[in-house]
C-alpha cells in the first residue's frame, strides 16, 4: 500500500528549507498561508514573509517588483484565484518581461472536494500554457512537489506549478532529482502509452496493474512538467506503443491532454484519448466520489486505453 | 540625495523640449498619446533632471531612485525624458512604434535602458511599485520608488489595493503622483465614474497628500523635496494638469488622448511650443 501524502506540505517544507538556503526568497500570501503551507515559511522567515491580504491582482504586481528587484518571488494561494483572478496581471507584470516570480497554487482539480465548483481549478494549466515564457508544472506527488519547489527556485523565470488539496498517493522516491522539462517513464510497456500530471499519474499506474492482468502491457509516462512539454519522451514512447491515453484532473480542452494531442499531431499522429473534466464545473463532494462521478479514477483510465487499443489501425 | 542644482527656468525650458519631442514622435508614428504625455511633461522634467537620483550611464544601478509608469501609454514622454537625459540617443526618438523598434507603443522593461517596468494595461503600476519598495526597504537601501498614476486609472480597484498595502506597511519610500487632468477616453473622469472627493479617498487610505499645479515647477519641486521626507506613510501627490498642456487645440481635449496630429495640426503645435522657446 502506497503512503498518502499532502503536496501542499512539502511544498511548505521546502519553502522553509529554501528560507535557510537562499537569501533571495520571499513568499507572498493572500489570507490562505494555513491552507498552502507557506505559513512553515513565514515560521522561519518573517522578514520574507508578504501578506497582501485577499488581493490576488495587488500580489502578482508586488511579486513583480520584488523580482524586478532581484528576489525569488513566490506567490500562492488556490489556483483559481492564482490564475484566474490575476491573470491579466500575470501576463504583463511576469510573463512579458520574463521575471522570476513563481506562481504556485494548491487546491487545483476537482479533489478539492466539498468547497464546490468555485474552488476547484480546472483549467488553470489552460490560461497559464497559453503565456509565452510560462513553465507549467503539475507535480505527481508530495515529493516531486518538494523536488520541484527546489528546482523552480534555481531555474531564472516565470514559473505556474499547481497542486492539490487532498493526500495523492507517493509514487516517486524521496530525494530524487527534479528536471524542469523532462518526462519520466515510470513503467514500460508496449501496447499502450499513459501519460499523466499530478495525481492521475498514480492512477495510471493501478490503470496499468489492472491491463496487465488482460495482457495488456502499458507505458506509463510521468508529464509533470507540461510545458515546456517533453516531445522526445513521448513520441518515443508512442511509436512503440501506437496509442495514448492522457490523464489529467483538469478540463480536456487547454490541459495536459491537448498538449499530447498537439505534439503528437505534428509529429507521429496517433489515436488519443483524454481523460479529464469534459468541459464542466465541477460540484460539492467526497473527493472520492467527485473522482468517480468525473470520470477520473484508474478505471476511466483503463477503459479509455482499451478505447484506444481497439481503435489503433 | 544628489539633487541637481538647476534653476526652474532651466526645467521650464526641459519640459517644452520634451513636449516637442512628444509632438514630433507621436506625428512621426502616426499614432500615439500625445494629450497625458503633455499634461505630465512638466513632472518628468523635475523627476529626470533635478529628483531622481540616478544614472543614465548605468541604468542598472542598484542605488538608482526607481520610476515606473502606471499609465503606460505615456510613453513619448517617457522616452523623451530618458532619452533628453541620457540613456539613449535623441534621434532613437524618431523610431516610436515602428517596426523593431526598442521604443514600443507602451514601456517594456529590458528593451529601454531606464524604463523599469512593463506598463500599459492601466492599473497595475502602484502594485509593482510597492513590491519595489518593499525590496529596498527589506535590503536596507535608501532608494525612492515613484510611480505616475492616471486619474482615469484609478478607477481601477487593484490600485486601491495596493495603497491599502502600502500605508499598512508603512512604505515612505513610496511616492505616487496622480496626473490629475481630468479627461479619460470617453470625456471627463468625473462623467465617466467620479473619482472625487479624490484627496479624501487617498487621506482615507493612509496616505500623505499634496496637492499641487502640476505646470508650476516650483510646486513640483517643492511637492516632490516634501514627498522625499515622510518617514511613516507613503505620499501622493495629486497635481492637477491640463490634458495637452502647452498646445493650444489639444488643451483638455480628450479628442486627443490617442490621436496623433495631422500635417496642419503638426505645424501649428510647433508654432507653439517653439515659440515658447525662443
Amino acid at each position: 500500500m502506497t503512503e498518502k501524502l499532502a503536496q501542499r506540505n512539502y511544498y511548505g517544507k521546502a519553502l522553509a528549507d529554501l528560507a535557510r538556503e537562499n537569501p533571495r526568497v520571499v513568499v507572498l500570501d493572500a489570507d490562505l498561508a494555513g491552507s498552502t503551507k507557506i505559513s512553515d515559511f513565514q515560521k522561519v522567515c518573517p522578514e520574507r514573509f508578504v501578506e497582501v491580504g485577499i488581493a490576488e491582482q495587488n500580489m502578482i504586481g508586488i511579486a513583480a517588483g520584488l523580482a524586478a528587484s532581484g528576489k525569488i518571488a513566490f506567490a500562492s494561494t488556490f489556483g483559481v484565484f492564482a490564475t484566474g483572478r490575476c491573470w491579466e496581471q500575470i501576463r504583463l507584470a511576469v510573463a512579458y518581461p520574463r521575471l522570476n516570480v513563481k506562481v504556485v497554487a494548491t487546491h487545483c482539480g476537482i479533489s478539492v472536494g466539498e468547497d464546490g465548483a468555485s474552488h476547484q481549478a480546472l483549467e488553470d494549466i489552460a490560461v497559464m500554457r497559453a503565456l509565452p515564457n510560462m513553465t507549467v508544472i503539475s507535480p505527481a506527488d508530495a515529493y516531486e512537489a518538494y523536488a520541484a519547489t527546489k528546482a523552480i527556485a534555481e531555474y531564472d523565470g516565470p514559473v505556474y506549478m499547481r497542486m492539490g488539496r487532498a493526500e495523492f498517493p507517493t509514487i516517486t522516491e524521496e530525494g530524487a532529482p527534479f528536471t524542469i522539462g523532462k518526462a519520466k517513464v515510470i513503467r514500460e510497456g508496449g501496447d499502450v502509452t499513459l501519460v499523466g500530471c499530478g495525481q492521475m499519474v498514480s492512477f495510471c499506474l493501478d490503470a496499468a496493474e489492472e491491463l496487465s492482468k488482460e495482457g495488456i502491457e502499458a507505458e506509463v509516462i510521468n508529464m509533470s512538467t507540461i510545458k515546456p512539454l517533453d516531445t522526445e519522451t513521448l513520441v518515443a514512447s508512442v511509436s512503440k506503443t501506437g496509442c495514448c491515453v492522457t490523464a489529467e484532473e483538469h478540463n480536456i480542452i487547454g490541459g495536459l491532454g491537448s498538449a499530447v494531442a498537439e505534439a503528437l499531431s505534428e509529429s507521429i499522429p496517433a489515436l488519443l484519448e483524454r481523460v479529464g473534466t469534459r468541459d464542466t464545473f465541477g460540484e460539492s463532494g467526497k473527493p472520492a466520489e467527485l473522482m468517480e462521478k468525473y470520470g477520473l479514477t484508474a478505471a476511466h483510465i483503463a477503459e479509455a486505453a482499451r478505447k484506444s487499443i481497439s481503435r489503433r489501425r | 540625495m544628489t539633487m541637481k542644482d538647476i534653476s526652474v527656468a532651466e526645467l521650464e525650458e526641459i519640459a517644452n523640449r520634451l513636449r516637442i519631442h512628444v509632438i514630433e514622435m507621436t506625428t512621426a508614428a502616426g499614432s500615439g498619446h500625445p494629450g497625458g504625455s503633455l499634461s505630465a511633461a512638466d513632472l518628468m522634467a523635475v523627476l529626470y533632471f533635478r529628483n531622481l537620483n540616478h544614472d543614465p550611464s548605468n541604468p542598472l544601478w542598484e542605488d538608482r531612485d526607481r520610476f515606473v509608469l502606471s499609465k503606460g501609454h505615456i510613453a513619448p514622454v517617457l522616452y523623451a525624458a530618458l532619452a533628453e537625459s541620457g540613456y539613449f540617443p535623441v534621434e532613437d526618438l524618431k523610431t516610436l512604434r515602428k517596426m523593431g523598434s526598442n521604443l514600443q507603443g507602451h514601456p517594456v522593461r529590458g528593451k529601454v535602458p531606464g524604463v523599469e517596468m512593463s506598463t500599459g494595461s492601466l492599473g497595475q503600476g502602484l502594485s509593482m511599485s510597492c513590491g519595489i519598495a518593499l525590496a529596498g526597504r527589506m535590503d536596507g537601501k535608501d532608494y525612492k520608488t515613484y510611480c505616475l498614476l492616471g486619474d482615469g486609472e484609478l478607477q481601477s480597484g487593484q490600485n486601491w489595493e495596493a495603497a491599502m498595502f502600502a500605508s499598512h506597511n508603512g512604505l515612505s519610500n513610496l511616492i505616487a503622483i496622480v496626473d490629475r487632468n481630468r479627461l479619460q477616453i470617453t470625456g471627463s473622469t468625473e462623467d465617466a465614474v467620479s473619482l472625487e472627493p479624490l484627496p479624501e479617498k487617498w487621506k482615507a487610505f493612509g496616505w500623505n497628500v499634496l496637492i499641487i499645479n502640476g505646470h508650476n515647477v516650483r510646486q513640483i519641486m517643492e511637492a516632490l523635496d516634501k514627498a522625499a521626507e515622510s518617514k511613516r506613510r507613503p505620499t501622493v501627490i495629486i497635481m492637477n494638469t491640463i490634458k495637452g498642456k502647452g498646445v493650444s487645440f489639444m488643451e483638455n481635449n480628450a479628442g486627443f488622448h490617442g490621436k496623433a496630429c495631422n500635417q496642419q495640426e503638426y505645424e501649428q503645435a510647433m508654432r507653439e511650443l517653439k515659440g515658447v522657446s525662443e
